[in-house]
């Protein structure tokens, strides 16, 4: 079967790239693109490791045919630090040990950068039920909430979040 | 009990180090193993045994071997048949026959999702194919999913030389 | 397998006509996708309708409401005028999976979906939500609970689709709620569902009420009984246990790992109870 010719934007740079019908935006993103950020942790639309956003609508890729993309704008993982600057988010789910293997991380991220953006003061309850689609194995995820709101606060311009604890010895 | 003499000394206890691999993970850059992309690269895919129990009678892989992008395809007739032997593997005995058996199942088929056989081909959509032109022909046994059922008198057997030690009748 | 995305509705019901072999139609693919990918359906080919003007988006016609099939739950939830029209129809289907399906997933896919747990169906149905289909001899109008006849199966004919939903004008005194049981507290297929929509008088005496049952039967159920209880009412306690005993005679659940008969039976008249408690509370507000 002849492969179909997709035109879009992915992380504000015009991408182009040839697809089957059976594949998904994740396959594109990972295999012909090479953005491999985004994982496939389920293909089932449960785990949301392979989150991203269209026309900045949070979105399992691994649920959208790569022929759907055409004409729209996907952001992933990738395009969210500004070269070597990270994003807030970024920054803080480091200071706050909100990863361990890192498998979830990408699509927590992006589901975070989503709610921030949607709701930039999210009450604790409202970031654990818009993350409820990002399963992590390892965190427990109360790190990951602590680090969304304190990055959301910071992004709000609020007061930052204590220094973090200096080096000491009890 | 704190056996540091001099506290002073400790320069990463007592500290929050941001982990190494953070950066690469928070970005998206650091790479899984189903990350890795390489020029050539074949992708393996497993039939595996819709049946919790049952003989394995015959299985046909021309046709999958015939597909195009089909690089390989193997069983357990591909493999040595391990004998029966214990060992120490680390953390508690083995038997190398039964871990063969695990890798690929070799007369029986003990559980369902037990690999009968794997292909090796160009691209994951091909190894998909072939996995689905193998053909097995298993003669389904009974199979019990509760303790008290596998105690019971006349239960099926899955091995039928293994015994507990002093325990009569065997 | 073949993609095709129509840009009108002729030329999709041309692709539907024409189609040798499974044609599967693609809204938000959020239960299609999953079935693909877990073999369970094969297409030969998938027509994208998102394309379709008016497939997507949400207009008001004196009161009335006008959905697009393919709008997505987190569109709808978005629009402030839909919410406070039909409460009950929107809070069915934001209860549908994670943020990220609702960024995708539809009432068309949904409801064709047909799965006897499907949340946004009840309240839709307590709606007296219209279905314009779209065919070759051109467009007809179903009632919702038309649509699914049976678990994965509709009575739409292989080369129609629905294009929109029409809910009527509301009466003034009259709110919805549509509540569901999971055992999660996210991401999980109704145990049940209970839609109620009731109108009241100026004095909160309900004049008109619909209750329908989810995911206790092989399609929704709409209980006339339980209707019957409150009209009437004020929903005193009377009333409640009315409508508590006629919920749980209606259900016709299966036992599974979710939970059995006797479970779902009960849990049936509950959420009844505190569905109609909502609509109340709401109708009385207005």
């Amino acid at each position: 079967m002849a492969k179909t010719h997709v035109t879009a934007t992915v992380n504000g740079e015009p991408a182009e790239f040839l697809c089957e019908a059976h594949e998904t935006l994740l396959d594109v993103l990972r295999d012909e693109l090479g953005l491999t950020g985004s994982k496939e942790g389920c293909s089932s639309g449960d785990c949301g490791a392979c989150s991203v956003t269209i026309d900045g609508r949070l979105v399992c890729s691994c649920l959208v045919l790569a022929s759907e993309a055409e004409g729209h704008a996907i952001e992933t993982i990738e395009g969210m630090a500004r070269g070597e600057q990270l994003h807030p988010l970024q920054r803080h789910f480091l200071q706050e040990g909100a990863l361990q293997c890192g498998f979830c991380t990408p699509g927590l991220l992006v589901a975070a950068k989503s709610l921030i953006e949607h709701h930039p003061d999210p009450t604790e309850t409202e970031a654990r039920y818009w993350l409820a689609g990002n399963l992590c194995r390892c965190t427990g995820y109360d790190k990951v909430i602590k680090a969304v709101l304190g990055a959301a606060a910071e992004m709000r311009g609020a007061a930052p979040a204590a220094a973090t604890d200096e080096a000491r010895v009890s | 009990m704190n056996h540091v003499s001099d506290p002073k000394k400790l320069k990463v206890v007592g500290t929050r180090p941001v982990r190494p691999d953070g950066a690469d993970k928070v970005t998206g850059r650091a790479t899984f193993g189903a990350d890795m992309r390489m020029p050539g690269m074949l992708t393996g895919a497993v039939k595996r045994s819709p049946h919790a129990h049952a003989r394995i009678l015959s299985i046909d892989t021309s046709k999958a071997a015939a597909l195009p992008g089909v690089k390989a395809v193997v069983t357990a007739a591909d493999f040595p048949n391990i004998p029966s032997e214990e060992a120490f593997v680390g953390e508690g005995p083995m038997n190398f026959r039964d871990l063969s058996r695990n890798c690929m199942a070799r007369d029986k088929v003990l559980y369902e999702g037990h690999a009968v056989a794997a292909v090796a081909a160009t691209s994951p959509a091909i190894a998909a194919r072939a996995v689905e032109l193998i053909a097995v022909e298993y003669e389904v046994l009974p199979h019990v999913i509760d303790v008290e059922d596998a105690m019971a008198d006349g239960a099926p057997l899955l091995h039928d030389d293994v015994f507990t030690a002093g325990v009569e009748p065997k | 397998m073949r993609y095709v995305a129509p840009a009108t509705v002729d030329e999709a019901v041309a692709a539907l006509a024409g189609a040798t072999g499974t044609a599967k139609l693609l809204a938000g693919g959020t239960d299609l996708l999953v079935q693909m990918r877990s073999g369970r359906v094969r297409p030969d080919l998938v027509v994208d309708v998102k394309r379709i003007p008016g497939l997507i988006g949400i207009r008001e016609e004196d009161g009335a409401f006008v959905i697009g099939a393919a709008t997505s739950g987190a569109v709808l939830d978005e629009h402030e005028g839909l919410k406070q029209a039909w409460p009950g129809v929107v809070e069915g289907m934001e209860l549908i999976g994670s943020t990220q399906v609702q960024g995708r997933a539809s009432l068309v896919g949904n409801l064709c979906n047909a799965s006897p747990a499907a949340d946004s169906v009840p309240a839709l149905i307590t709606a007296r939500a219209v279905c314009v289909i779209a065919g070759p001899k051109g467009r007809r109008e179903a009632p919702v609970e038309t649509i699914a006849t049976g678990p994965g199966k509709t009575s739409l004919a292989r080369d129609e689709f629905i294009v929109e939903f029409r809910l009527p004008k509301r009466p003034p005194r009259s709110a919805d709620a549509y509540l569901r049981f999971i055992p999660r507290t996210e991401m999980d297929i109704a145990v049940v569902g209970a839609a109620v929509n009731v109108t009241l008088d100026a004095g909160g005496t309900c004049t008109e009420a619909m209750v329908v049952l989810g995911a206790v039967a092989p399609t929704a159920v709409i209980v006339t009984a339980a209707a019957e209880a409150l009209v009437g009412s004020t929903l005193d306690d009377a009333a409640l246990a009315k409508l508590d005993a006629a919920a749980r005679a209606a259900c016709k659940p299966i036992n599974d790992k979710r939970g059995t008969i006797e479970y779902r039976t009960k849990v049936a008249g509950v959420l009844a109870r505190r569905a109609a408690a909502i609509a109340f509370q709401r109708a009385g507000a207005r």
